[in-house]
């Protein structure tokens, strides 16, 4: 890559929108899953009660059952929900940016 | 060239012994069926062989295919960077899901209920942020290994070594663990086969799959497995629920009632028995995610995808299938309390323990297969666990072969003037050295204490690999000095620590309480790593350094657009 097209690219202004929106979304959905999992494991650490509690009176199935199953559920959400943000909006960016700066 | 002559005939000779150990196994049993099979062990499960035995063979049908079809460095390292984002979400889940968080997660929580869980939501939530913050980036920036990442405008030399140091030790030392296992587990279900036979297999077929055909071979293996074990897997929870009239409360209930702890088993955040222990359990947490996302063999999974938008996708595929698969083993555990606790046919002894299975701890998704489709399925499920023993080691011996012949000897030692077909050589023989150190290791470790091998080697991924990766993408000021010292902080770090742990200072040791109480190091390490290389680098006033901070910008550009990342092989 010559000087010159770095250069280029570093002023376009989409580039600049593309790396603000990417690492906005990469380390908001990071901090939602550090927060959720860094949560269900400070209950583990902390607050053991509120996961071993049953869900309902008589009920032998703990809440942390539904908390853990639920992180894994988010887990697989989030990603998909990067996915189709990056494939809808990132990628149509990025090809803009190539080819205005190959002109 | 000679020396591939020689290899070839050194394969051809390994894959007759191969055969001909095989065809022993399954003739002896053919020629006195009646013949002494302990009565505490399985009886000889042909299923089992048979089924085994086809799986080996396609997967040598295709290593022979990708073997005429790797040619360059390029086809061998990164299987020319033609997979698929769906075809690399299966290898990835083929790659992450070992036969330790098959048999493990379900034997856990066989044992101790719900804390199995926490387990698998551990080794799940890394994926998401592999996602969010490198997968991208190391497609866009590397070629082979994620060293060619962290080194892309830092000094190649000091970086490799480091690099290749923690990649190696990480990869041995799984490599040793499922080598371990995958003894044992051959071991009990075919008891005619020893211990040794059984982990020679494992280190002639992996040795055949890489050589011969690189991460192209490697590739297909794990997504064989990965769709044999969703199968497999998803079998077996159809089986519990169907028994259990598909009520999730009947499920534990059920369970509650027939585990001699009762509930206990829905109750407990630690082993049952165990003390709490908050900072363990904060320090497990941090080393199950970033572990994960600074495994070498799956960082390098990233390099095998046509482009970025490929390396984005297959990494929504694979979490959902290793999330789903958690889902089953979770089922899986809890219907081995319902179908094989209590039972005469795979307990040791029912009147002194209801729980104490035949053939060792790991058993219970064996026999539950057993107890659900008889013979015929656990045959099946033996072979699955066999395959996924297979597909991990291929996946690690390749990115320890790669950090051996791209990092040293490619990047140090020739200073990246190395002849392409060389490296490949080099690369080569690597894997037969790593195989061969793999099979001695596991017969080596056979009666050790091998509990700490997940925390070694998931610290040093977490507490090495991981922060020096995120560092030198995201942030301009690493230099070369910082990344160094904080990458060896994190190796030394981490090993020191477990040495004066609980695991090795008391009870592989032998010396008493331990000197560091807690199993895992990383909440210790992690943000010492972090400080080290903060401060290492902003204190690093050298040229170099200037330069360094300087190449930021391109790197970026081409991290975030692709623009100059290493293309697709036209074939």
């Amino acid at each position: 890559m010559s000087l010159l097209i770095a250069s280029n690219i570093q002023n376009n202004p989409k580039y600049l929108e593309l790396v603000h929106r990417r690492n906005t979304l990469g380390w908001t959905l990071s901090a939602i899953v550090c927060i959720m999992y860094f949560g269900f494991t400070l209950m583990i650490a902390y607050a053991p009660d509120i996961l071993t509690n049953p869900i309902a009176p008589g009920s032998v199935i703990p809440m942390g059952m539904l908390l853990g199953l639920g992180v894994i559920v988010a887990s697989c959400a989030t990603t998909g929900i990067y996915v189709y943000i990056a494939n809808k909006t990132f990628d149509p960016i990025i090809a803009e940016i190539v080819r205005e700066a190959s002109k | 060239m000679k020396i591939f002559k020689t290899v070839y005939s050194a394969m051809l000779t390994l894959s007759l012994l191969f055969v001909s150990t095989l065809s022993y196994a399954v003739d002896a049993p053919a020629a006195a069926p009646a013949a002494a099979v302990p009565a505490a062990a399985p009886p000889l499960n042909w299923h089992a062989i048979i089924m085994f035995l086809i799986f080996v063979g396609i997967t040598l049908v295709i290593t022979y295919w990708a073997a005429t079809h790797t040619k360059t460095a390029t086809d061998f390292y990164a299987a020319g960077r033609g997979v698929t984002g769906l075809q690399n979400g299966m290898a990835i889940a083929g790659d992450y899901m070992s036969a330790a968080s098959f048999l493990g997660i379900a034997a856990l929580v066989y044992f101790n209920g719900f804390y199995g869980l926490i387990f698998s939501v551990g080794w799940l939530v890394g994926w998401p942020i592999i996602l969010f913050l490198v997968a991208e980036r190391l497609r866009n920036l590397g070629k082979y290994t994620y060293a060619d990442v962290v080194s892309f405008r830092l000094q190649q030399k000091p970086i490799r070594i480091m690099a290749a140091i923690s990649s190696l030790i990480v990869v041995i030392w799984y490599l040793i663990g499922q080598a371990v296992g995958a003894g044992q587990l051959l071991h009990t279900l075919v008891p005619q086969m020893s211990y040794k036979l059984s982990i020679v297999i494992v280190g002639v077929l992996i040795i055949l799959y890489v050589t011969l055909g690189g991460m192209k071979a490697t590739t297909w293996v794990q997504i064989i497995k990965a769709g044999l074990l969703l199968g497999g897997a998803s079998c077996m929870a159809f089986g519990v629920m169907y028994h259990e009239g598909f009520s999730f409360a009947k499920l534990f209930s059920d369970a509650v009632a027939l585990h001699p702890k009762g509930i206990k088993i829905m109750q407990s955040v630690v082993p049952i028995g165990a003390k709490a222990n908050p900072i363990e359990s904060i320090s497990l947490g941090l080393t199950l995610m970033f572990g994960t996302a600074g495994l070498p063999h799956i960082l390098m999974r990233f390099f095998t995808t046509t482009d970025s938008k490929a390396a984005r996708k297959s990494v929504l595929y694979g979490t959902c299938f290793i999330g789903y698969f958690y889902i089953l083993t979770f089922i899986i555990g809890f219907g081995a309390i319902i179908l094989v606790a209590n039972n005469p046919e795979y307990v040791v002894n029912v009147t002194k323990s209801v729980l104490d299975l035949k053939g060792g701890g790991s058993m219970p998704a064996i026999y539950l297969s057993h107890a659900i489709g008889g013979n015929f399925f656990l045959g099946f499920i033996a072979a699955v666990a066999f395959a996924t023993i297979l597909a991990v080691v291929s996946g690690l011996t390749l990115a320890g072969a790669s950090a051996l012949s791209h990092d040293i000897y490619a990047s140090v030692i020739m200073k990246g003037k190395a002849d392409e077909k060389k490296e490949v050589w080099v690369s080569k023989m690597s894997v037969i050295g790593l195989g061969i150190l793999a099979v001695l290791l596991g017969i080596a470790f056979e009666k050790q204490n091998v509990a700490y091998i997940v925390a070694l080697t998931f610290s040093i991924a977490a507490c090495t690999n991981f922060p020096v990766l995120v560092l030198s993408v995201f942030w301009k000021g690493l230099t070369t000095r910082g990344a160094v010292l904080g990458g060896y902080t994190g190796i030394f770090g981490s090993i020191g620590l477990l040495v004066i742990g609980p695991t090795v200072w008391t009870k592989v040791l032998g010396n008493g309480p331990a000197i560091f109480p807690y199993d895992f190091p990383t909440f210790v390490v992690l943000p010492l790593v972090l400080i080290v290389a903060y401060v290492a680098s902003v204190t690093d006033g050298s040229e170099s350094a200037k330069k360094e901070r300087a190449a930021f910008d391109a790197q970026m550009i081409r991290a975030e657009t692709g623009l100059g990342a290493e293309a697709a092989a036209e074939h």
